[in-house]
Parts: C-alpha cells; structure tokens; sequence
C-alpha cells in the first residue's frame, strides 16, 4: 500500500478553485518533488492536506496508510504521522525553542500510548539532533523563530522534523532564504532521514535543492494540475528550458 | 423591627462582653445590613479595644455619608448592590467533613488533577477529613515556631489586634486611610479578618509566608484585611491566594491589603486569585473590588506586586506603590485573564515621591469570550522626585472576536529630570501560530496554553517557583473553551 495518496484532489479559496485535480501516489523510501511556477497551487496542496482552516476540498482523497486524512483535524493529522515544514515558520514570542520541542515531542508520545520524555533524554536527544544540523544548542534557549534569520529557521524546521520522525514529511520551499552552505545541512539532515517508512514531498520553485535530495520523481505542477511527471532528470529539463511549455500546456 | 429587637439586645450583650465578659455570646450572627449597632457588634465579638471600635465607626460613619455613590469610572457593569440585604459577621462555619474524596465533586477534583495539586492538599482544599499520615496542622505549626524564634510575627489581624496593638495602631490605615475609596471604607467599617505580618529589623525571612498555612483554619471571609510591615533591613516574601478553584458564597468581596516597607526593606506580594468566575453565561461568580496598596516609606525600600488574576466575575483592583523614601523602588507584575463574560479592570499607581525613585509596570491581559479586559494605570512623579524613572508595558493579547482589551495608562509628569516610558501593544493569537501548532500534533487547547503562557512567561517567572508550575496550568484552565 502506498504511504501517501492524493487522488483527484480539488480545492478552492474563497470560491476560487485552486486544485483542479491533484493524484500522487507516494510509496515508502520515495522522495516526489513537485515543481512549478510561483501561484500555480504548490502552497495550497501542502496546507490542504496538512488540514489547514480556509481552504475548501470540493473533492478528492488523502490518505496516510490508507486513513482519509480530509476527516481528521490538522493536530490528528500531525500525530497520524504527517509533518509540515513551513515556508515561513512562525514566530512564538516567549515560547522557548525547547519548551515547544518538548510539547510537540510529547504530544506525539501521549498519542502513541508512550510516556512523557524524560527532561534528561530530551536534552541529550536534542543536543545530538543540532549537531547534525550544526546549529548551536543554545539556539534551544531561544524564543521558538523570534529574531532567527531566514537560514536559522529553516533548520530549525529540520530539527523538528528529525525529532518527530515523522511518516510523511512534506517540504514547503525549504530551500528558500539558503544560502549554499546552509542548504548542504539541511539536505544532508533530511537524506538521513530517508528510509523505506518514510515519504517526503519537496515543494519547491528551483532546481538547485534537488541537487543535494536527490529525487525519485518530478512533477510539474501547474494551473493547479500536474501535467508533466518523470524521473529527476525532469528537474534538469526545467532547469534548462523553464516552465514555458507546461504553462501554455494548461492554458 | 424584631431585627431592631435583636440587635439591641445583642448590643447589651457586648457591653457585658467589654467588661471581660469572655466566654460565647449566643448569636452567632449580627442582624442583616449595616448600622453603628453591627459594627459595634463585630467589634465586640472579636473583644476589640475601644480604639479599634472607635476606628471601625469612624470609617462606617464616612461610609454613611458617601451615600450609595460607589465608584463608576472603571469598565465594569454589576446590578447595583444593595448592602443593607447582606449579613456582616457570621461565625465561622465548620465545614461538613467528607469522609474521602470519593464524596466530592468529581469536576472540582479534576481541576484540581490538572493544576497537579497533591493527593493530600486536595483533600485539606475538598474539606475532606485529613487523617494523621501527613498533618498539615503540624507542618504549620512548625513553620510558626520558627518564624517566632526569629522574631517575625505572622498571625491573623484579629490576634495581633489584641497582642500588638501598638504595631496595628501605628500602621493600620496609614497606607489605605478608613476615607480612602468606598470599598475600602466599607472594608475599615466591617472588616472580620485577614493577616498580619511583621519582620523585624535586619531580618530576610527565610521562607515564603503564604495564607495557604492558614488553609484549615477559620475562613476570613469576605472582608479581608491585610498588614504588612517590614522593619529596616529586612526581606519578606508573601504569597496570597491558591491556584485552587475557590468558591464563596459571599458575592462581594472588598479586601484591603497595606504593605509598610522602611529603610532598605523588601517586600515580595505574591497573588494567584481564582475565585468562582460565575458560568459560561456569566451568571453567578465573586465580585473583586480590592484596595492594595504599598508605601515605600524608607530610602532604598522595594515593594513588587505580582498579581495573576484569572478568577472573579469582576475585578477592580489595582495594586499601588507610594514611593516615598528616595531610591525606593515599585514593581507590578501582572497576567489578568478573562474568559466568557467576566470583567477586569486592574492595574497599578506608582506615586513617585522621593528622589532617584524608580518603578516598573510589566501588564499581560488575555482577554476571550465575550469578556472585557481593561489595564488603568497612574505614574504620577511629584515635583520633589528628581531623576525618578518609570518603564510602563501593557500588552493584550485577544482571542476571538467577541472580547475587548482596554488600555488606559495615565502619566503625571511634574519633574523635569524624570523620565517616563510607556510601550503598548494589542495582539491577537494569530491563525498562522495555531496552525503551526496544531501541525506539530498539539491540540487546540495545547496551543493556545504554550502560545499564551509565552504571552505572559514575563510575568509568571517572577513568582516563587512551585507558584509559578501552578499558574502556567491556571492561565491554560482558565482558557479551556475558549478557542475552536
């Protein structure tokens, strides 16, 4: 059974459709880029099936392991295994990075059936966790994103993905606001974590990210369809030749 | 006219009891409403020399004439009250003993599970017998003995009335006089009691002193009256108030609390309020209307408020600071969370008067429901006060749309070498935090607990530690429902 599955998937904002059709089948092990044009529905398909509020799903399915996503609430979702890293975190003014870690971290647990962590495994968990993403740990001590710069964020993004392990990650422009150094860790954090339990989908406007997370797949989306699929070579196709041709395809 | 009877009676009693008359008078309650013949009538019962008597006429006397004309500046709206349909002294009634907790009612135990409280502390709070494995009378007794081997007396009024007249005489109404406000004044007429607190010079006392090892003795009811004094020299941290839901069958509430801090002395004031906030339709719950207020009498004093009030239909109350000795200084710490339809009108006055004093206002007010939040606040710097400095925050936090967050600050500058700052901010939980949150597998109610808990984490880290677990657990109860 495939671990991810979008089938003919429509969503609307504000009585506009946005999605017009979206199917991707994602199995264990796989990385699935999607690719595609500023405005053309790569934020909306991610925020739709995290389950955000203000999106409207007119029709389709989502399925983790084989549970319709589109009943559950955006925290049911998220402790069913599908993590979110947002293009733009958020900031939680006097909010510590760990206490958050910590919340998010046990949250997962009490939904497992699993005790709280204890503060000592946490600390060493994390402590562990941003080596591999060579931030420094004081960053924990921090407001969660309060006057972090565009390339802490993103790893902290990362960081939180990694502590939560989560079945499904799916990546929002991750590599915007990186500079190359910072968008070599963040890839090698999330290729540590690739493995045959675990999809990701890389949301993103350029080529360069999947230099570094090497793809399985390559969608085109646009229009709010995908209408190119193909290997990681697709990415070097649209590279070299830009989106022209897939554009005047959906018109 | 048989209440008319009865008081004159009870009247005759007491002049028997002034005489040394000591054992019980039958009525243990005064007639319904107020006259010079109630208050004589708790005075007596509680054997009160004249001058306290004296004290407690002068104030119902000024009462009297200030008519029904109860303050109407602060945002709040209540039915008028009539204080002639209410009791003023009642002895204090001996609970039922439950025999376990089994007996109580499931939903208080449950709040009092989430807030973490001991097994044993639930059961003192419940009413519920305590048998003798851990013996909460004696733990306090303990605590007692040593704070009188240093020579800190800390004692109810009503007892230091009668065995240190001299300190209460001194300092009673000294900070908050008998005409001060309405409430107050009602509160110096009628006040049954509440804590006295001494610290003796050169002393840091070495525990926090809260009313909570007073927990299981009498109830001090709905006037309460509180003395602080703190010698020079000496240091005292004192905690009011539990996390506990605590309800009250008595509507209003007018406490005064008069803090006296002398050269080089601290004091640390400490409240979790939580009383009845009346249900989700706001019917029912306490009035707050208190009077607190601080004199920084001595050079180089200190006196910090830290207040989170989450409970009450209504609260008016604004803990002050009169900085008087030069170098002394003001604090405010504040979280005052309202919910459903409950209404708060809180803040501080920090009255510079000495030189080179200096004060600092931190407010946090978290407003949901369909609840109004307002902060109404003096800096007011006398002309004598050179180089007096004050930092104002006030920051309100909205959750939904049917709340209101108020800001009312008023600065009297008359020095020209003072300095002034006041920064505001109004905020609402913003949909992207909630989402952020929820993705990371938090539910709604997580979320806006860490969100608001962050909101006010200024605030909440200046109370003692084990106050301070609790409160981040009230400031999430308090908000439960509010969002979804």
């Amino acid at each position: 059974m495939a671990l991810l599955e979008i089938k003919n998937l429509h969503a609307s904002v504000a009585g506009r459709e946005i999605l017009k059709g979206i199917t991707l089948t994602l199995d264990g092990g796989e990385v699935h880029a999607v690719m595609g044009p500023n405005g053309t529905g790569k934020s909306t398909l991610s925020n739709v099936v995290a389950g955000r509020e203000g999106y409207n799903v007119t029709a389709g399915e989502v399925l983790l392991d084989g549970q319709d996503m589109l009943i559950m609430s955006a925290d049911a979702r998220a402790r069913a295994g599908l993590f979110l890293a947002f293009q733009y975190p958020v900031e939680i003014p006097g909010v510590s990075t760990s206490a958050f870690l910590k919340t998010a971290i046990n949250a997962k647990r009490r939904a497992q059936g699993q005790p709280e962590i204890d503060a000592m495994e946490f600390l060493k968990l994390v402590k562990e966790k941003t080596k591999i993403l060579d931030m420094p740990y004081d960053m924990i001590r921090r407001a969660l994103n309060v006057g972090f710069s565009g390339g802490e964020k993103k790893r902290g993004e990362v960081l939180q993905m990694i502590l939560l392990e989560p079945r499904v990650a799916i990546l929002d422009e991750t590599d915007s606001g990186l500079d190359i150094d910072a968008l070599k860790v963040v890839s090698e954090g999330v290729n540590g974590l690739r493995g045959p339990d675990r999809t990701f989908l890389v949301i993103t406007h350029y080529q360069r990210l999947l230099d570094y997370i090497v793809p399985d797949h390559v969608h085109v989306l646009t229009g709010g369809r995908i209408v190119a699929s193909g290997g990681k070579e697709l990415a070097k196709e649209l590279e070299a030749e830009g989106y022209a041709k897939y554009l005047d395809a959906a018109a | 006219m048989a209440a008319t009877k009865e008081t004159a009676a009870a009247v005759r009693d007491v002049e028997q009891y002034k005489y040394g008359f000591v054992t019980d008078i039958e009525s243990d309650k005064a007639p319904k409403g107020l006259s010079e013949d109630t208050i004589r009538f708790i005075s007596a019962k509680k054997n009160e020399p004249e001058w306290m008597t004296e004290w407690r006429l002068k104030a119902y006397r000024y009462w009297t004439d200030l008519g029904d004309e109860e303050p109407t500046w602060a945002k709040v709206r209540y039915p008028k009250i009539d204080y002639q349909d209410s009791y003023y002294y009642s002895a204090p009634k001996i609970q039922p003993k439950l025999e376990s907790l089994d007996d109580v009612d499931p939903k208080l135990l449950e709040t009092y599970k989430k807030l973490g409280i001991p097994l044993i502390e639930q059961e003192m709070l419940a009413g519920v017998a305590v048998d003798a494995v851990f013996d909460s009378v004696s733990v306090a007794t303990t605590y007692k003995k040593k704070l009188e081997e240093l020579g800190v007396i800390f004692c109810p009024i009503s007892e230091a009335i009668q065995k240190r007249p001299e300190l209460v005489k001194k300092y009673l109404g000294s900070v908050v006089p008998y005409s001060d406000n309405f409430f107050a004044t009602l509160n110096s007429a009628v006040f049954t009691d509440g804590s006295f607190v001494y610290i003796p010079k050169g002393l840091r006392c070495p525990m926090e002193l809260s009313t909570y090892f007073r927990i299981n003795e009498q109830n001090t009811g709905q006037f309460e009256r509180t003395l602080i004094i703190a010698d020079e020299g000496s240091y005292v941290s004192y905690l009011e108030g539990c996390t506990a839901p605590q309800r009250d069958e008595n509507q209003l509430h007018a406490a005064v609390v008069e803090l006296i801090a002398l050269d080089d002395a601290e004091i640390k004031y400490s409240t979790v309020q939580n009383w009845y906030p009346g249900d989700a339709d706001g019917k029912g719950g306490i009035y707050n209307f208190v009077t607190k207020r601080g004199a920084c009498r001595g050079r180089n004093s200190k006196i910090m408020w830290t207040q989170v009030e989450t409970g009450s239909a209504i609260t008016w109350k604004y803990p002050s600071c009169i900085l008087q000795g030069d170098g002394s200084v003001g604090e405010f710490y504040s979280v005052a969370i309202t919910n459903n339809y409950q209404q708060a009108d809180t803040g501080t006055k920090m009255i510079h008067i000495g030189r080179n004093t200096r004060s600092k206002i931190i407010s946090k007010g978290i407003s949901a429901g369909h609840a109004d939040n307002t902060y109404r606040g003096l800096v007011r710097i006398a002309s004598k006060a050179d180089a007096a400095r004050n930092y104002t925050q006030c920051d309100s936090l909205l959750i939904g749309s049917t709340c209101g967050a108020h800001t009312v600050p008023y600065i009297e500058n008359r020095n020209p070498s003072a300095q002034t700052e006041h920064e505001a901010t109004t905020s609402k939980i913003s949909e992207e935090q909630l989402f952020y949150c929820l993705q990371r597998g938090m539910t709604q109610e997580e979320a806006v607990s860490l969100i608001v808990n962050g909101f006010c984490k200024e605030v909440l880290q200046t109370l003692p530690m084990e106050f301070a677990v609790e409160a981040q657990k009230l400031v999430a109860i308090s908000l439960e429902g509010s969002v979804g």
